[in-house]
């Protein structure tokens, strides 16, 4: 690994999982513990050695149960604290991951999604959008999802994550896919910014000096005091709404056609949108970054004076629903919403994603 | 670290049944954190079932865990703050059905916490169906006509299946059914925590413990029934004491 130096910055080529582990250390998480599960294995294999190089801890967990359990108690220490898995190890994280929002621990939880329903396949998939974004565990919560498209975002939006977990106090899940996690790329190693979070008034350290914290997920004894928690949850989440949207758009100035897609598959709409754009052919793309808060408000933007909208997926539809729900209220035009996607750890090819773009175009 | 001023159990009226061993046990972890003036740097873990309240009777830093995943969250408060004492607290249903997984491989890392077992010998928040540890015989709302191994298996004697390990430093089983079991347990958690001071390992201790209320008894009937039914297939004693 090069040296950064004053006027040399840091590239480095690294696969995305690894980069998304040299970003845990390097924003200061000192807290891992995992189970293994294919396509992400290269994050606990490099954090086995290099966390405790750096003065942090690592744990192979005994199952996801224990792996998110166990963040849970660190991070409730005021520690960053971070998980990663691939989707049926996320989904046996939920009922933690619902405590862990409730209790409103920051942590971040990496999911390299993978084709399902059930053992599904270990290719890269982007099926479990709505788990993410809807819940997934019980109860009124919400998570931070970010998604990156490229194995620099895998670097950058983990160093954003312990960022934006610590400023709301929330947990944050990191949902990349297969593709990203495997692949290679060159990144910079950024500097990650320094915290703007609050202190952590509220962690377990022992009480010296202070009255003892409490944290609890139960509200029994007061009737309304549930109910009390709800709303400041939601309160929170407003202003996550309002203040932490993140897309990115490209081509967007006369865009007649807009192709929305996030993470790999925007990967690939980037290619077909610009080979279109060569063709002639007014497209453009919108990325949301943040898919929870998703990005509604730039998406109405661009997408304004726009006659079709492509969503495109490495799903059967899920992310659709939300371009659905953004568009309410319809704008000056009410664009007509296509859908292209694959499921089963598959993704659109590219040509064929040209071409139905071009498709679209003429009619 | 001395302690000259508060106590470790807050002076508030406890939520349990008369004769119920939550509160003995709840009183004698409080007082061995007194005596070891611990109190400012213990962290304790609270499971879900009757004595998921005890975050309100404890006067130090505590936090509601998952039902079963105490020995989990444990693990991680302690790896990254060594220097507190941390203990969890869990129930047979917590800690050997739903965390049978997290309570074995928890031991089996060693890690440096205490971990402490009430086996009432059934559920008791839920209205009293059977438990892992419940009695061959031993009616429940869900063996109405008394568990029969045949069809639910039989009670897991944890001590025994956790001295298999090699990593645990100490593993006792004792009981709250009278006051000699009662001053025997507050030695044995005494033990528990200084092991965990002194930075041994794994420390386990088991209590029999009653549970009046759905064994359908009197608290003297229920007292008894440790004393003979629960104790002549969980013998008390010291499983593992490597710590010497």
């Amino acid at each position: 690994m090069k040296t950064k130096t004053s006027v040399e910055k840091e590239k480095v080529l690294m696969m995305g999982n690894v980069a998304m582990a040299e970003a845990v250390v390097r924003a200061g998480c000192r807290f891992y513990a995992g189970y293994p599960i294919t396509p992400q294995n290269e994050v606990s294999e490099y954090l086995a050695k290099r966390l405790p190089e750096a003065g942090g801890v690592f744990v192979q967990a005994e199952s996801e149960l224990a792996a998110i359990n166990m963040i849970f108690g660190a991070a409730a220490t005021g520690v960053r604290a971070m998980t990663s898995s691939s989707s049926p190890g996320i989904s046996l994280m939920q009922e933690a991951i619902s405590y862990i929002a409730a209790a409103q621990i920051p942590c971040l939880i990496a999911n390299v999604m993978r084709g399902g329903p059930g053992l599904g396949n270990i290719q890269g998939s982007q099926s479990d959008y709505f788990q993410a974004t809807r819940g997934g565990g019980h109860g009124d919560y919400r998570l931070i999802v970010l998604a990156p498209w490229s194995v620099q975002e895998m670097y950058d939006l983990t160093c954003l994550a312990f960022e934006l977990g610590d400023r709301y106090r929330n947990p944050v899940m990191l949902l990349a896919d297969g593709i990203l996690g495997q692949m290679a790329e060159s990144i910079e190693l950024k500097e990650p910014v320094k915290s703007k979070a609050m202190p952590k008034e509220w962690a377990l350290t022992g009480c010296a000096g202070r009255k003892p914290n409490v944290i609890r997920t139960l509200y029994l004894q007061q009737k309304d005091a549930l109910e009390e928690k709800n709303l400041e949850l939601t309160a929170k989440y407003e202003k996550i709404t309002a203040e932490s949207q993140l897309s990115e758009t490209r081509f967007g100035e006369d865009a007649e056609i807009a192709v929305i897609a996030y993470g790999t598959s925007a990967r690939i709409a980037h290619w077909a949108v610009k080979r279109a754009r060569e063709a002639g052919v007014k497209v453009g793309l919108f990325r949301p970054i943040t898919l929870w808060p998703f990005p509604a408000v730039e998406l109405r933007k661009i997408t304004a004076h726009c006659r079709k909208l492509l969503v495109v997926e490495m799903s059967q539809g899920q992310m659709i629903e939300d371009v659905r729900l953004a568009r309410i209220p319809a704008t000056s035009v009410d664009p007509k919403i296509e859908f292209m996607g694959r499921g089963g750890g598959w993704y659109p090819k590219p040509a064929e994603l040209l071409a139905r773009i071009k498709e679209i175009a003429s009619c | 670290m001395l302690n000259l001023g508060e106590k470790a159990l807050r002076n508030v009226r406890m939520h349990y049944c008369p004769v119920c061993g939550h509160a003995i046990v709840q009183r004698l972890v409080a007082q061995v954190i007194d005596d070891l003036g611990i109190r400012e740097k213990t962290i304790g873990t609270a499971p879900v079932g009757c004595a998921v309240l005890l975050y309100n009777y404890f006067n130090c830093d505590i936090i509601e865990c998952p039902h079963g995943r105490i020995p989990a969250v444990a693990t991680g408060i302690k790896r990254v703050q060594p220097d507190k004492i941390v203990f969890g607290y869990g129930g047979d249903g917590d800690l050997l059905s739903i965390g049978m997984a997290e309570t074995i491989h928890c031991a089996n890392r060693g890690e440096n916490l205490t971990m402490i077992f009430i086996n009432n010998a059934v559920y008791g928040m839920t209205g009293g169906q059977m438990a892992p540890t419940t009695l061959i015989g031993q009616k429940t709302v869900t063996t109405p006509d008394g568990r029969m191994a045949g069809t639910t298996g039989a009670p897991i004697k944890i001590c025994e299946m956790l001295a298999t390990l090699t990593r645990p430093v100490y593993i006792e089983r004792v009981a709250v059914h009278d006051a000699p079991h009662v001053e025997r347990t507050k030695q044995a958690l005494r033990k528990a925590f200084l092991n965990q001071i002194e930075g041994k390992g794994f420390s386990f201790v088991e209590v029999l413990s009653m549970c009046p209320t759905h064994w359908r008894m009197g608290g003297k009937e229920a007292c008894q029934f440790v004393g003979n039914e629960m104790m002549s297939h969980f013998p008390l004693g010291k499983f593992r004491d490597a710590s010497v």
